[in-house]
């Protein structure tokens, strides 16, 4: 019988991410009610080292496939890693980061697997000893509860919403051979452009300052980059902004976008499209910032300030600059 | 070249979004229907390579009767034929599920490159393209803002937080496309003429010999939880006075910041 919660821990230039902790404190809470032992996957070259940490974060024993031909990731050597390992072990559950690799992995997975994925949820629950995900559908429009016929029951959750728990376990690694053959992957990284170091992920921020078609161009943005720099936030965009050429694609939030639940979400010049609404109405609190009173972001927003954005942003960077001081 | 491109038939962005009473699935009552908007890239990017290399581009499609009119607006914007697995057993499918009846009818075609979208903007679960790629055994390449193929193999632009990556595959692969790849063209008038008349092939799971049985399924829908209604904020009416004020909200009432 398949028994046990694992999770893949990801790592990025020779360090886990945070999605790594958030993944083994959830899956420490799922094991206490199940109780199981919690085990993590790490796939990469070096990574020894980075396994053990885990223990602090309730993960029991760390399965570790150590091979060159892991760095970069690539979809069909890392697949092919953790599908092995899950095989030989037979967990009940899997934990995956929905992040732009996890999401990745985990699809693929599916299919090594055959098993059922619910993706990039926002909370994860035992009932009568099984798994049931919860995620957002139709970009956040409504929610389906997910549950499984088929081990392991796999779910990607979303970063930034799981907290992070210390709980001092073993931690022990287990090093496996994953058995990938380098000679036979079909895809490889041949470059990776990094973005101007420092930049924060939309889909991956604490908080959002994001604009619109109201920031009438590129210029426009300087404003909110630095309201961004004062409170450690992304700078999002409507697709407006987006299809404009004003901001990259990566930076567009909505239903053709990045879905993203922030703690807090600043609306500036953005209307409130419906497909922008269900890209950001999970964010903890909304603030939006636009000069008519009938804008349909109002509708969500927690705080709603009517006024000129080119004076309200500037103001509200020195007031946050003199609160955080 | 020979290119497919799946599409899925999914509710337009627009639309309103209720669940049943019940929580048993969506009220479908008023919805209007559309071709799944990242697939609109997939399909614009198969009509470029056939453009540029020759071969025919085949659309493939799980959906139920009305799933025939996305097929359509597909072969009206030049696509050559279809395949519709139309099977009320599909109805409560799971990606694993669509995604064996969809390499079932492709393995049927002759094919270099699948085309698939990143994620369909109703279920948002983007695991067919990658699903498919595994039961086919060929490479997969998701999430691309761009793609070059050159003979054998092909070069993609895929971003992650942080940075784009430049990956290469060998061909055949299955690549999924996201916003930014291209501009989806419309069909023309001529083109909606025209894809009345091209062959779609109607099957069924039983004839692609696909299980319906999920392997995940959405036990209960919830609606999403109401927002309280928020405040206007007022203070001394200047914009300074406003600001002021919401950066003490967030600290103190919210603590946010
Ligand atoms: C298939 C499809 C998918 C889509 N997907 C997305 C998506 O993923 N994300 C998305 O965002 N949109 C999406 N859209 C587009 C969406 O419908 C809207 O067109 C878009 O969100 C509008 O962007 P906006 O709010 O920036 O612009 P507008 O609607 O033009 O709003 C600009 C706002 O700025 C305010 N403003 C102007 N000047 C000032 C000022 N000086 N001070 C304060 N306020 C000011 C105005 O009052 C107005 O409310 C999609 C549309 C379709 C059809
Ligand atoms: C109202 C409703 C109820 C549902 N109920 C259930 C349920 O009870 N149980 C369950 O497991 N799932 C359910 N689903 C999910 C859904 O039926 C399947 O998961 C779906 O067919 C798989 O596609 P996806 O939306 O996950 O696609 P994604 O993986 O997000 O799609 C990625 C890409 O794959 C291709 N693709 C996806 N689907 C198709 C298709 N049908 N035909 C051709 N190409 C396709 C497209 O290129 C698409 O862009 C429900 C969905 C809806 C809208």
């Amino acid at each position: 019988m398949a028994k046990g919660v694992w999770i893949v821990a990801e790592h990025r230039d020779g360090a886990l991410r945070k999605v790594s902790f958030e993944l083994a404190s959830t899956a420490r809470k799922l094991a206490d009610q199940t109780g199981d032992e919690v085990a993590a996957v790490v796939v990469g070259s070096g990574v020894e080292a980075m396994a053990a940490e885990l223990g602090k974060y309730g993960v029991d024993k760390v399965f570790v496939a150590d091979n060159a031909a892991f760095e970069p990731y690539t979809t069909d050597a890392h697949a092919a890693a953790v599908a092995k390992a899950v095989k030989d072990n037979d967990p009940a559950i899997l934990l995956v980061g929905a992040s732009a690799q996890g999401k990745d992995l985990a699809a693929a997975l599916v299919g090594k697997l055959a098993a059922g994925l619910a993706t990039d949820c926002t909370d994860v629950k035992i009932e009568d000893g099984k798994l049931v995900a919860v995620r957002p559908m139709y970009a956040g429009k409504c929610f389906g509860e997910v549950v499984f016929n088929a081990a392991p029951a796999m779910a990607s959750l979303r970063p930034n919403v799981f907290p992070i728990v210390e709980t001092a376990k073993a931690g022990a690694v287990v090093k496996f051979d994953a058995g990938v053959d380098a000679g036979a992957l079909k895809t490889k990284v041949v470059e990776v452009q990094k973005e101007a170091s420092g930049k924060i992920d939309v889909a991956e921020a604490n908080i959002i300052v994001s604009g619109g078609r109201g920031m009438k161009g590129p210029e426009g943005y300087g404003i909110l980059e630095e309201l961004a720099g004062v409170l450690g936030a992304a700078v999002g965009a409507s697709r407006a902004a987006v299809d404009a050429g004003w901001r990259p694609q990566s930076d567009q939030v909505g239903q053709t976008g990045k879905v993203v639940s922030p703690n807090l979400y600043i609306a500036c010049g953005i209307s409130g499209a419906i497909q922008h609404l269900a890209g950001m109405s999970s964010s903890k609190y909304i603030v939006a910032i636009n000069k008519d009173n009938e804008a349909p972001i109002f509708a969500k927003a927690d705080y709603g300030v009517v006024d000129d954005l080119f004076k309200v942003v500037p103001a509200l960077t020195t007031e946050c600059k003199k609160l955080m001081a | 070249m020979n290119i497919v491109a799946c599409v899925k038939q999914v509710p337009d962005t627009e639309a309103q979004i209720k669940v049943k009473p019940d929580g048993s699935g969506i009220d479908e009552g008023g919805i209007k229907w559309v071709m799944n908007p990242y697939d609109e890239f997939g399909v614009e990017e198969a009509l470029k390579m056939k453009e540029k290399f020759g071969g025919d581009v085949t659309i493939v499609c799980v959906g139920p009767a009305r799933a025939m009119e996305t097929i359509r607006t597909a072969l009206a914007m030049g696509a050559d034929k279809g395949i519709h697995i139309s099977d009320p057993a599909l109805e409560n499918a799971d990606a694993y599920t669509t995604a064996s009846a969809l390499a079932a009818a492709i393995k049927g075609v002759p094919y270099d490159v699948i085309l698939c979208g990143q994620r369909a903007i109703d279920d948002d679960s983007g695991q067919v393209g990658s699903v498919l790629a595994e039961l086919l055994g060929i490479p997969q390449v998701t999430v691309v803002t761009k793609v070059d193929v050159d003979g054998q193999k092909v070069k993609v632009v895929r971003p992650i937080e942080g940075a784009q990556l430049v990956i290469e595959s060998a061909l055949p692969a299955v690549i999924t496309a996201t916003k930014g790849l291209n501009e989806p063209r419309y069909a023309s008038l001529p083109g909606i003429m025209k894809a009345k008349k091209k062959p779609v092939d109607v099957k069924d799971a039983a004839a692609l010999g696909v299980s319906a049985d999920a392997k995940a399924k959405v036990g209960k829908f919830i609606p999403p939880p109401a927002r309280p209604p928020g405040k206007i904020i007022c203070a001394d009416d200047t914009p300074e006075g406003k600001a002021a004020e919401v950066a003490k909200l967030l600290r103190e009432e919210a603590k946010v910041i």
